[in-house]
């Protein structure tokens, strides 16, 4: 179960994670540089599970995995999204962390509780009493999630 | 019966493919930057000894060069390492250029092949034919262990660009119109082919413009055909053996967009999106405190003379600082031998080595709080070249050399007539 935290369409990589961060390689503290710079106040209030929902294009802009890394690292449990910039979906599934496309965000609001079981495919808004179908993952993208990421996909002898 | 997206993924998987099929490609060429330093710590935890292939790999630093933190240099030290302990054959360091120039100008860039780079522009590589696209590193340190990726096939959109540009009208201005109209996702997860006179008739650099900023909206990969013009370009690189993969005439594609490049006129991106595109009439006279001439955008052999078209025997306005930054150590040298480097020095400009410094906010001129900039590289986000409160215009670089001599945004057409 997780807090929503709301966002608009087209949340670019530069306002995610400022490039001027990118050499940093330590976690937690790439992880204060989440929306660092255009919303400081983020990385201090967000709870280990929160959830991010938002609106067309999440994630546009670089390839840096940092983007998705950093709100792996604060906390965020899943994004949900109408759509993802396709870098940013695939560095997401590649380093763990749920990203789901769902075209009814509009519905869900700031501080709803959801809960995501992406083994039943269902996510369940706690606070307004709604369900919602999760359209299911292509295999290749399912068997990365089941592992855990690409990293551990790889180390279990797997290949691509 | 494909689309050239279609026909390079039957030949890298070997088999026929369709749209919204899962394939697994073999890569041909795997490029990354400084990020390597990333890659190789996700490498190391996959736990294989050596990398699939140490001629296929190619590592160009120029994000943040030479070092302008102890991070960055030990970053830059740990990659250097991992160079020489795995025989990494293609490797240039901090005196070569920006990766999708370099890419370009040593041969990499060919048509027919995979090309994946730990960069969203790496798109570029589609201007010479190639199936080029941006990925993060983690699925990097997939690459280099396996050699292999799987893809999604992308529906492929055309755009058709037909007629003569008019002066002053530049590859840039065609890219931003185009992105204007179909928004900063108009093309996410699509194949984007360029076809039409006006592309044919524009020089490489140029194509390289087209194929960079599709990233802007979107795009998976962004193909220009190759031709004449790409066999020269390849044969005077001495690159390694390509095939000119072309679409079929049967080719289904989800969308078809026409153009008429007499129409286009100078385009500004206008903070805080890509897609935010004005003619320059429109925000004419807005002041400005930084412009910048560069990048893998726009920092080529044939920017830079334009820009210097403009600026020859003229003085960047008092209070404006004009920085240029040659996208390549060839381009540099290039304009220093037809004196382009003394045109911007005489007018006031200061030139920095290439590399990406300024675009991404790295150093090499960041922007202060209430700042403007007019800059004629790929981004404008919020935040994206220094203060979350300063702001970026993005145009050609005969606007750029305009706006940085009047102090404010200017038409560059009234200093070409």
């Amino acid at each position: 179960m997780g807090k929503v935290w709301k966002f608009g369409d087209d949340v670019n990589t530069d306002v995610i994670y400022p490039g001027y961060a990118l050499k940093v390689t330590n976690p937690d503290e790439m992880a204060k540089y989440a929306f660092a710079e255009v919303y400081p106040e983020f990385s201090k209030e967000v709870k280990e599970g929160d959830i991010i929902v938002a609106g067309k294009n999440f994630g546009c802009g670089s390839s840096r995995e940092q983007a998705a890394l950093c709100l792996k690292y604060v906390g965020i449990s899943c994004v949900i999204a109408k759509s993802f910039a396709r870098i940013f979906y695939r560095n997401a599934i590649n380093i763990g962390l749920p990203v789901i496309e769902l075209k009814e965000t509009d519905e869900i609001n700031e501080g709803d509780e959801l809960e995501v079981d992406l083994n039943e495919g269902i996510l369940r808004n706690v606070t307004q009493g709604k369900e919602y179908k999760i359209k299911p993952y292509p295999e290749i993208i399912r068997r990365i999630i089941d592992a855990g990421g690409l990293i551990n996909y790889l180390k279990e002898g797997k290949n691509v | 019966m494909g689309t050239l997206a279609e026909n390079i993924l039957a030949e890298a998987s070997g088999k026929s493919v369709s749209p919204g099929e899962i394939v697994y490609a073999g890569v041909d060429t795997a490029m990354s930057h400084e990020n390597a330093a990333l890659v190789i710590r996700w490498f190391r935890e996959i736990g294989r000894e050596r990398v699939w292939d140490n001629e296929k790999i190619v590592i160009i630093f120029d994000h943040r060069v030479p070092a302008e933190s102890i991070k960055t240099a030990e970053g830059q030290k740990k990659i250097r390492n991992f160079v020489k302990e795995q025989g990494i054959k293609h490797f240039y360091d901090i005196n070569t250029g920006i990766c999708h120039q370099v890419l370009a100008e040593k041969g990499f860039s060919r048509p027919g092949i995979v090309l994946v780079g730990t960069d969203s522009h790496t798109t570029t590589a589609g201007a010479f034919g190639a199936f080029a696209t941006g990925i993060g590193a983690t699925e990097m340190a997939g690459v280099w262990a396996t050699g292999r990726i799987w893809f999604k096939v992308p529906e492929t959109i055309k755009i058709n660009v037909e007629g003569e540009l008019s002066k002053g009208v530049y590859a840039k201005d065609v890219i931003l119109h185009i992105i204007g109209h179909l928004r900063a996702d108009g093309a996410n997860y699509m194949a984007v082919e360029f076809d039409g006179d006006t592309i044919k008739n524009m020089s490489i650099a140029s194509r390289m413009v087209l194929s960079n900023l599709s990233m802007e909206m979107g795009a998976k990969v962004a193909f220009v055909y190759p031709d004449e013009k790409t066999k020269k370009w390849l044969e005077e690189r001495k690159a390694k053996p390509y095939r000119f993969i072309l679409p079929d005439k049967e080719a289904r594609y989800v969308d078809e967009y026409n153009f008429d490049a007499s129409e286009i006129t100078p385009k500004v991106a206008c903070p805080h999106t890509v897609d935010n595109v004005k003619s320059i009439e429109e925000v004419e006279g807005t002041e400005i405190n930084q412009a910048f001439i560069g990048s893998c955008t726009n920092g080529r052999l044939e920017d830079l003379r334009e820009a210097a078209k403009i600026l020859k025997g003229r003085k960047v306005k008092e209070g404006v600082r004009l920085i240029i930054g040659p996208a390549s150590w060839e381009v540099y040298r290039d304009a220093m031998r037809e004196g382009l480097l003394d045109i911007f020095i005489e007018a006031g400009g200061v030139i920095i080595n290439p590399g990406c410094g300024p675009c991404l906010g790295a150093h090499q001129g960041i922007l202060a709080s209430g700042e403007v900039a007019i800059s004629t590289t790929n981004r404008n986000f919020q935040g994206r070249m220094g203060s979350p409160e300063s702001f970026v215009y993005l145009a050609s670089p005969a606007a750029v050399a305009a706006s940085a001599i009047e102090g404010k945004i200017a038409d560059p057409r009234k200093y070409l007539r």
